[in-house]
């Protein structure tokens, strides 16, 4: 072969690309449709996340956890409250708790659907976006009711909710675990049995489970490659002990396994949320404790007390002892954990997001490998990245 | 068709007076019923205000609102702006939806610049408006520093409905150009 036909074309993908799911720049190296080299490019979000936190007391930081993973924010914001109750040796009432199990499996829910909507967009199949997004309307839409925001909400606090869900929530929630499991049947039969859809994923951007290990992926990328791992299973947190439910794993690590244990996911999730709506308990949503949580309302009229420890939450906030935790859940992407340094003071010292989006990522040029660039859309897609994620 | 007495609504549509010595009132009438009167600006500007073509340029948050925007319950094909172009050369309006990080700002102008004239910018949210709540090293404290903005839609992130507001000031503001307030 002559020096001229082996060159090769560096070709830049993104960062403003509709396929990249965000402003992810990827360097391909081509010899013709075949991909030699493939690095991604981060930072086009960098948007300071961990340096912010520092700079907030511990219940301001709660506004930050659901902008870096916009797509989850109730698992987001689970996962911070988590970090700082097990800093403070506190935990949240078992109301709270559930409520919050409830929220975070549907945020699961709503996650997958923009990937499944957006996956499948990729591949030109533009009518399941509008599909998905009809559903996530419905998830937004409770999250709304809840919380008053359809996206960043800040409704958990450090030792429970803000407020108790209101009348109707538990009904509305039913109904759509009655209205949901045929959606999902109505996806299926639109993808799973769809030809070019298999065509295109079967077999494209393998990884094997050994390198899903190697690089630290997690989440239904490493469960596609057959590594049996939950957060939820492996490291119960937030109740997920009491609950019965599959991790579903896949075989062959492709895009088609990874998409067929998000879909069983979402099925698993609705599961959980069905159990968890049976044995909702009565009770506070917030610990009593006046030194973590703000008085309620209607005792400020009638306490000095209670307005002293109001003043004293809102101007400084609480005082952890000071020490190290990490706490991690299972967001839709893996494992999301935080990593808090306190130094006693009403700030933290460092917070370390550990985002699964990140390690994943990195796992994109062995996917690639030998592939055909036109099986880039669809790497990333199975991946699901998240990019404020990736860049915090 | 032949006017058979009395009133006919063909009647004040159609004159069918030759010259300008046979036009009777009702040729007037049907003159004016017939003939729009208007600059080619308003024209054109009607035109474009209805089919704003925005760019497919999603960044944070506010890109997951804008897609919702697109789906069927909020529905921007009511207002004429549905086709989201990949290129940027086959758009007219950027929608900056999301926070501008210091690497990614020469890019959004670069895609700017690629965007032909006319062209207009919606900052939408916070982030893109004045910086939200991220005062630090790494974002752009507002869109306007590095485009001209002309319609900024509060929220973070702002509703679907909100930016379909917001699209509809821009609509207006397009259809009547001395309506920009100066700053």
């Amino acid at each position: 072969m002559s020096e001229l036909t082996r060159e090769t074309l560096v070709l830049n993908m993104g960062p403003q690309h509709p396929a990249t799911h965000g402003v992810l720049r990827v360097l391909l190296e081509l010899e013709g449709e075949a991909i030699v080299g493939a690095e991604p490019v981060i930072g086009y979000l960098h948007t300071g996340f961990e340096k912010e936190m520092e700079t907030r007391t511990y219940h301001q930081n709660i506004v930050f956890p659901p902008r870096i993973e916009y797509l989850a924010t109730f698992i987001e914001e689970q996962a911070y409250v988590l970090a700082v109750e097990k800093l403070l040796g506190i935990s949240a009432p078992p109301r709270a708790t559930m409520i919050r199990l409830i929220l975070a499996e549907l945020s699961r829910i709503a996650s997958h659907l923009v990937y499944l909507g957006t996956g499948a967009m990729d591949l030109n199949v533009s009518s399941l976006l509008m599909y998905c997004f009809r559903d996530r309307e419905e998830i937004l839409d409770i999250f709304e009711m809840v919380s008053g925001q359809r996206m960043m909400h800040g409704y958990f606090r450090i030792g429970g909710l803000q407020w108790d869900v209101p009348t109707g929530f538990t009904e509305r929630v039913r109904t759509f675990l009655k209205t949901f499991p045929s959606r999902l049947d109505e996806f299926e039969t639109l993808l799973t049995d769809n030809l070019i859809w298999r065509e295109r994923t079967e077999g494209v951007a393998v990884l094997s489970a050994e390198e899903a290990l190697r690089y630290g992926c997690t989440g239904p990328l490493l469960r596609g490659s057959g590594v049996s791992y939950d957060v939820r299973k492996a490291f119960p947190y937030g109740g997920y002990d009491e609950f019965t439910f599959d991790v579903p794993v896949g075989v062959a690590g492709d895009a088609f396994d990874r998409y067929r244990v998000r879909m069983e996911e979402m099925r698993q999730s609705l599961r959980i949320v069905g159990q968890a709506l049976d044995r909702l308990p009565e009770g506070p949503v917030l610990i009593d404790d006046r030194k973590v949580a703000l008085p309620p309302r209607g005792e400020l009229v009638r306490s000095m007390e209670a307005v002293i420890h109001q003043f004293k939450l809102v101007s400084e906030g609480i005082h952890p002892p000071a020490g190290e935790v990490y706490a991690a859940v299972e967001s839709p992407r893996g494992e999301k954990g935080y990593y808090i340094v306190s130094d006693g003071s009403n700030r933290p010292w460092r917070v370390r997001v550990r985002s699964p989006s990140f390690n994943n990522l990195q796992a994109l040029p062995v996917m690639l490998a030998h592939g055909s660039v036109a099986d880039v859309v669809v790497a990333i897609a199975s991946i699901d990245i998240v990019l404020g994620d990736v860049d915090r | 068709m032949a006017v058979t007495g009395g009133v006919s609504l063909r009647a004040t549509l159609v004159s069918r007076a030759a010259t300008s010595a046979e036009a009777t009132a009702a040729d007037v009438r049907a003159l004016e019923s017939n003939v729009l009167t208007t600059t080619v600006d308003r024209m054109a500007s009607w035109a474009r205000k209805n089919s704003l073509w925005p760019a497919q340029f999603g960044l944070a948050c506010c890109a997951i609102e804008m897609i919702a925007v697109a789906q069927s319950r909020f529905d921007i094909a009511r207002f004429g702006s549905e086709a989201f172009r990949a290129s940027p050369r086959q758009a007219d309006l950027m929608i900056v939806s999301g926070r501008v990080s210091q690497k990614m700002a020469p890019v959004l102008q670069h895609i700017y610049e690629q965007m032909l004239d006319p062209k207009w910018v919606i900052a939408m949210g916070d982030c893109a408006s004045c910086g939200g709540v991220f005062n630090n090293y790494a974002l752009v404290q507002g869109v306007d520093k590095l485009v001209p903005v002309d319609v900024y839609v509060a929220g973070c992130p702002p509703r679907p409905e909100a930016l379909l507001y917001g699209l509809l000031k821009l609509q207006e503001l397009i259809a009547n150009p001395s309506a920009r307030r100066r700053s």
